[in-house]
């Protein structure tokens, strides 16, 4: 075999087939920027109601964005579809009043004789609207799964992509809402049992398709939206029965800047350990039908073992976080970081079950099913630590008491 | 880590480097996550820190004694829950201790040192032939070490050279970050915990009062001067225009009294609204005057929005009745009905008094200012609606029995007519049933009250049961029969105001049963009795309504005649003998504040901040090794190139099947990039890993 002269040079540069590492681009400057520039335009308009975690928290959810958009381009699209609907939306609520409040009652009006409102840009219609794109996703994924059809799985992503806008569109509506009200009960919507489904319907969601996108699989769409289906069948009934939906003012103890990252940051690590325990359920299942095959329609045995990993591992990290965010605010409303109350408790307990998974999975190198219904249980104490803490317990967290 | 402990040599070993294998033992680790998430679990459950009393009568005495003596009453400060606290502080330090040295010269060691076999062995390995010069290869590898982000460093040994390369060693230093960062919020939160007090209790340097005394007359042991603790968490409760210089610290069934270096002063407690009565804020504004420099700061502390002083912290917690005054008409219920006193009590304070050679004692417990409930509004919507304020306070009688009221100040509007509401609760606890007294014209309670005098009082009602009688009966023939009827009506009204409707009905009965009326005809006795007591009460009522100066009757008047006999057939199980109707106040407040001092939280936070930072570390950052091993191979019989075997092989310290990828991309490279061609005669090698990999 001869080997061609101009390649014994020295200073030899190949050409390669080595997918290259995402460098920063233009278009991912200029869309920071871009992100940049509406966080000033926001700033300029609120600058008066802001404090300076306010400002800061805006500016780093603009920077934030930025680096999304450049590790999932994607998200771009949700970002601008989300942002010109909303904007459209606040556009056509500031018609109501020139200082925008004008109280429950003509706020419900408007909504019920504006079609565009009745129909869509409410938060009730925008929600309403998520939960039935993410209930029709349920039956597409796994019917399509089924019948191994690329396209219907494609169909479900893009369903599950427009719930994630409809939701994001109803939550700014909903916060928006809030502040036409009545000023005073303005706040951003994460502060109820309602209010934070939704968020963790949402979440779920799009950590979903992250992960879809990032391991090129779509089977796993149905046990996934099963469990997010799951949370929102919980939602329409605590709204029938309930009447939960009403926008509410805020308890003392709820005003706080906290609030706005301490609750993000928690469904960042719930909707993840939803996604591990739901792949451990596929996981289950595969492997009790004879495991890896020739014609899969799942992802293989170690490609479901390793989402459980990643999604432990990135909701521990924001859990982690999330309780650290937690404690100071207890710090701050409560006087002490940490008072062994129910909810922190329980709080502890997840952290502390997901970090012994960790450990066995990494320095015992355990794999397989038995990791796979432990993802499982961790999701029924995480379940717990959200909801039946709320329902059995009492304590000093005052919000969602069903 | 666990495979070297594993491996490590069976001869005997001191019991130190024992425990020190235990204590590093991965076992030993996810047992105590487990333990500490199950112990936990506990106080979740029981409701923690409440009086003893409370969990006496829950549980009974025999559990109770079994609870108590496992500290299930505070478990998170029990011993043994601070033992396993201390066993994850241990465990994981002494991990630590084990694994950094190592660690930090595995950072830095490229392992040029790696044999040929060795390298076969491991789960990636592959094996190329090449035809280009051992230099040539090197440089490529080396060129395609830097593109991948690798450090490389190339060794030559024997004619054959190996080149080692690594990435990601911040991966390790995540370790250490995420582990230490553990042992400090540990550190940190025991600093601040009660672990100190408890020792010190125990020891009999601070004595746990129970009584509940002023703080003057707390006893020297119970006080704990000021710097004693590092930190602590106390509270107390300062009426408005009062002031203190203590917090309260529970400590197992009562308190200890921590003193501070200042006063605080409550100048003022106010809570803000929504517009539904919702409270938006809770606000305290105080003074604080500092006990040695004199120096003072005012300042307003809200949920939320604290008071920081010279490392004590000061919150908003919790609000109550100060001591606030209440003005008040007692009226009789019993003896001398429709008689009222002007008296005066305070919150918090007992009043006693004698009835009929009784003695009640009265215990205000709580005033509120608003009452906000949920009513249906007109159109049947939610509204919130403000009563009002309102009084509590327990009746006792003489032998300690004890029925608890609340009784409204203003009359309250139920679909347009207005009633006072006394709210009264037998059992603690228990259920809270309403009196709806209706309020007359000038939206008072007099009329009633008078009203209900009146049919106490025996003569009058046998006056007017009398002219009913002859205004019936014209030929007032047998006045004898006359004044009997009269004189059985009467008590049959005497029945009503003693026993209500029921008691009423019963009578009645009894009274036809003896007269051997059954049937038919005791039916329309019992109808003609009944209307006949209506009367009664009809008349009386106007008559107290003329007495009122009030000639026009309305409709109201007689929806007012049947709300009060609703209440009168309620009054005899009312309990107290008088009825207190509030009638002024001077409103005093008090508010709750949390004082704590908490120096392990800077600890708390730093290690939290390691503990995030190494996290991510150790999640984010793959710490990853390459070799290639270059051997020379013989040389072709044909032209006389010489052949290299290439050695290639990887491991990442976790293994996920991104390596699989990574590796298998790095190395397709590599054989393109070396114009190699692959072994297939790797040897077979029985244990990959040296870890089972599922
Ligand atoms: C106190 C609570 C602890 C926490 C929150 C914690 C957290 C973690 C985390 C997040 C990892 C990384 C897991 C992964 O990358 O998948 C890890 C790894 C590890 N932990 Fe812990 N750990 C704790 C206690 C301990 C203790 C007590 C030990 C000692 C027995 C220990 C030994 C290790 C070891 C050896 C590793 C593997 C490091 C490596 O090879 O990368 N940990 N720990």
């Amino acid at each position: 075999m001869s080997v061609p002269n101009e390649q014994m040079v020295n200073g030899y540069q190949p050409t390669s087939n080595l997918p290259s590492p995402r460098r920063v681009g233009l278009i991912d400057v200029l869309w920071t920027v871009a992100m940049l520039v509406a966080a000033g335009i926001g700033y300029s308009q609120y600058s008066a109601s802001m404090d300076y975690y306010a400002t800061g928290t805006l500016f780093g959810a603009a920077l934030g964005l930025g680096f999304l958009g450049w590790i999932w381009p994607a998200t771009r699209w949700l970002t601008a579809v989300v942002a010109a609907v909303s904007l459209f939306a606040l556009w056509r609520y500031n018609i109501l009043g020139a200082d925008g409040a004008v109280g429950r009652a003509a706020l419900g009006e408007f909504q019920e004789s504006t079609f565009l409102f009745k129909f869509l840009l409410s938060s009730q219609a925008a929600t309403m609207w998520m939960v039935a794109l993410f209930f029709l996703s349920i039956p597409t994924y796994f019917i399509s799964t089924l019948a191994r059809s690329e396209y219907g799985l494609k169909v479900g992503s893009a369903l599950v992509w427009s719930g994630v806008a409809m939701g994001f569109i109803g939550f700014f509506s909903r916060w928006h809402e809030s502040y036409l009200i009545n000023p005073a009960y303005g706040h951003i919507p994460v502060s109820n049992l309602y209010e934070v489904f939704i968020v963790f319907a949402v979440v779920t969601a799009l950590l979903y398709l992250f992960y879809e996108k990032h391991y090129n699989n779509r089977s796993l769409g149905g046990f996934v939206m099963l469990i997010v289906g799951v949370a929102l069948g919980f939602l329409l009934w605590y709204q029938f029965t309930r009447d939960a939906e009403v926008i509410a003012p805020l308890v003392p103890a709820l005003k706080s800047w906290w609030m706005k990252i301490h609750v993000p940051a928690n469904f960042i690590g719930y909707g993840t350990f939803a996604i591990a325990a739901m792949v451990g359920v596929a996981y289950v299942i595969k492997d009790k039908m004879g495991g890896d095959g020739p014609n899969d329609r799942l992802p293989s045995l170690a490609v479901m073992d390793d989402i459980q990993y990643k999604a432990i591992a990135l909701g521990f990290a924001f859990f982690t976080i999330a309780t650290i965010l937690g404690a100071m605010w207890a710090a701050e409303a409560w006087g002490g970081y940490w008072s062994w109350d129910p909810k922190e408790t329980w709080a502890l307990i997840v952290w502390l079950n997901y970090a012994a998974w960790l450990h066995m999975r990494l320095t015992k190198g355990w794999r397989g099913p038995v990791m796979a219904w432990w993802s499982i249980g961790g999701l029924v104490i995480t379940s717990f630590a959200f909801l039946g803490v709320n329902m059995f317990l009492s304590g000093l967290h005052s919000y969602g008491e069903l | 880590m666990t495979s070297q402990a594993q491996s490590a040599p069976p001869r005997r070993r001191s019991l130190r480097s024992r425990l020190f294998t235990w204590l590093t033992s991965m076992n030993l680790a996810i047992a105590l996550l487990s333990i500490l998430a199950i112990a936990s679990v506990i106080g979740t459950v029981l409701q923690q820190n409440q009086p003893f009393n409370d969990y006496l009568i829950e549980f009974g005495p025999f559990w109770f004694e079994v609870f108590h003596t496992l500290g299930l009453f505070d478990v998170y400060s029990v011993g043994w829950f601070v033992v396993i606290l201390l066993f994850l502080l241990a465990s994981t330090s002494a991990c630590l201790i084990r694994n950094t040295p190592n660690f930090l010269r595995d950072i830095r060691s490229f392992r040029l040192n790696a044999q040929e076999k060795s390298l076969q062995a491991f789960a990636h390995s592959r094996q190329f032939d090449s035809q280009l010069p051992a230099e040539e290869i090197v440089q490529r590898s080396q060129g395609l070490f830097a593109r991948l982000g690798y450090k490389a460093r190339a060794k030559e040994r024997d004619g054959e050279t190996l080149i080692a390369a690594r990435k990601g060693g911040l991966n390790r230093i995540g370790y250490i970050l995420t582990h230490l960062g553990m042992v400090v919020i540990l550190v940190g939160g025991l600093i601040d915990s009660k672990m100190y007090l408890k020792t010190l209790n125990t020891l009999g340097v601070v004595e746990v009062e129970t009584r509940d005394l002023p703080v003057s007359q707390v006893p020297e042991e119970s006080h704990l001067p000021p710097g004693v603790l590092a930190g602590f968490r106390g509270s107390v409760n300062i009426p408005e225009s009062k002031w203190g210089d203590v917090a309260f610290i529970g400590l197992k069934d009562g308190y200890v009294v921590q003193n501070l270096p200042f006063k605080i002063e409550v100048n003022d407690f106010f809570v803000e609204f929504y517009d539904t009565g919702m409270p938006k804020s809770f606000n305290s504004n105080v003074t604080l005057t500092d006990k040695d420099s004199g120096e003072t700061l005012t300042k307003t502390i809200r949920v939320n929005h604290p008071l920081k002083y010279q490392g004590y912290n000061i919150f908003q917690s919790s609000f109550g009745d100060g001591g606030s005054e209440i003005e008040f008409d007692a009226w009789q219920l019993a003896g001398k009905t429709g008689t009222r006193q002007a008296l005066e009590g305070t919150v918090h304070e007992d009043r006693s008094f004698e009835f009929n050679g009784e003695k009640y004692t009265i215990e205000f417990t709580d005033f509120s200012l608003f009452n906000v409930n949920p009513t249906e509004g007109p159109d049947g919507s939610r509204e919130n609606t403000n009563f009002g304020p309102s009084v509590t306070f327990r009746v006792r009688d003489a032998a300690g029995q004890a029925v608890e009221y609340e009784n409204y100040f203003q009359p309250v509007d139920f679909d347009g007519t207005r009633y006072f509401l006394s709210g009264l609760t037998r059992t603690v606890g228990g259920q809270q049933q309403f009196l709806f007294i209706p309020a007359d014209r000038n939206n008072s309670i007099e009329t009633f009250m008078a009203f209900y005098a009146k049919l106490n009082d025996e003569e009058a009602i046998a006056r007017i049961a009398a002219e009913l009688i002859g205004q019936t009966r014209a030929s007032a023939d047998d006045e004898e029969m006359r004044s009997s009827a009269a004189r059985s009506i009467s008590n049959l009204v005497q029945v009503f105001v003693a026993a209500g409707f029921s008691g009423l009905s019963e009578t009645v009965d009894e009274t036809l049963a003896q007269r051997g009326l059954s049937g038919e005809a005791a039916k329309r006795g019992r109808e003609s009795s009944f209307r006949v007591v209506q009367s009664v009460l009809m008349r009386a009522y106007m008559e107290t309504l003329q007495e009122q100066g009030i000639e026009d009757f309305s409709q109201r008047d007689e929806k007012f005649f049947e709300d009060a006999l609703d209440v009168m057939t309620v009054i005899p199980d009312y309990v107290s003998p008088i009825y207190v109707a509030p009638t002024g106040f001077t409103h005093i407040q008090s508010t709750g504040l949390e004082i704590t001092r908490s120096p392990g939280m800077f600890w708390v936070y730093l290690g939290s901040l390691m503990l995030t930072m190494g996290i991510f570390m150790l999640f984010y950052i793959h710490y990853r090794r390459l070799w290639v091993l270059i051997k020379p191979a013989g040389s072709d019989h044909d032209d006389g190139t010489t052949h290299h075997r290439l050695v290639v092989a990887g491991t990442d310290a976790r293994k996920n099947i991104d390596f699989d990828q990574a590796f298998a991309q790095f190395s397709n490279e590599l054989q393109r990039q070396t114009e190699s061609n692959e072994q297939k005669n790797t040897p077979s090698n029985p244990d990959n890993s040296g870890r089972p990999e599922q």
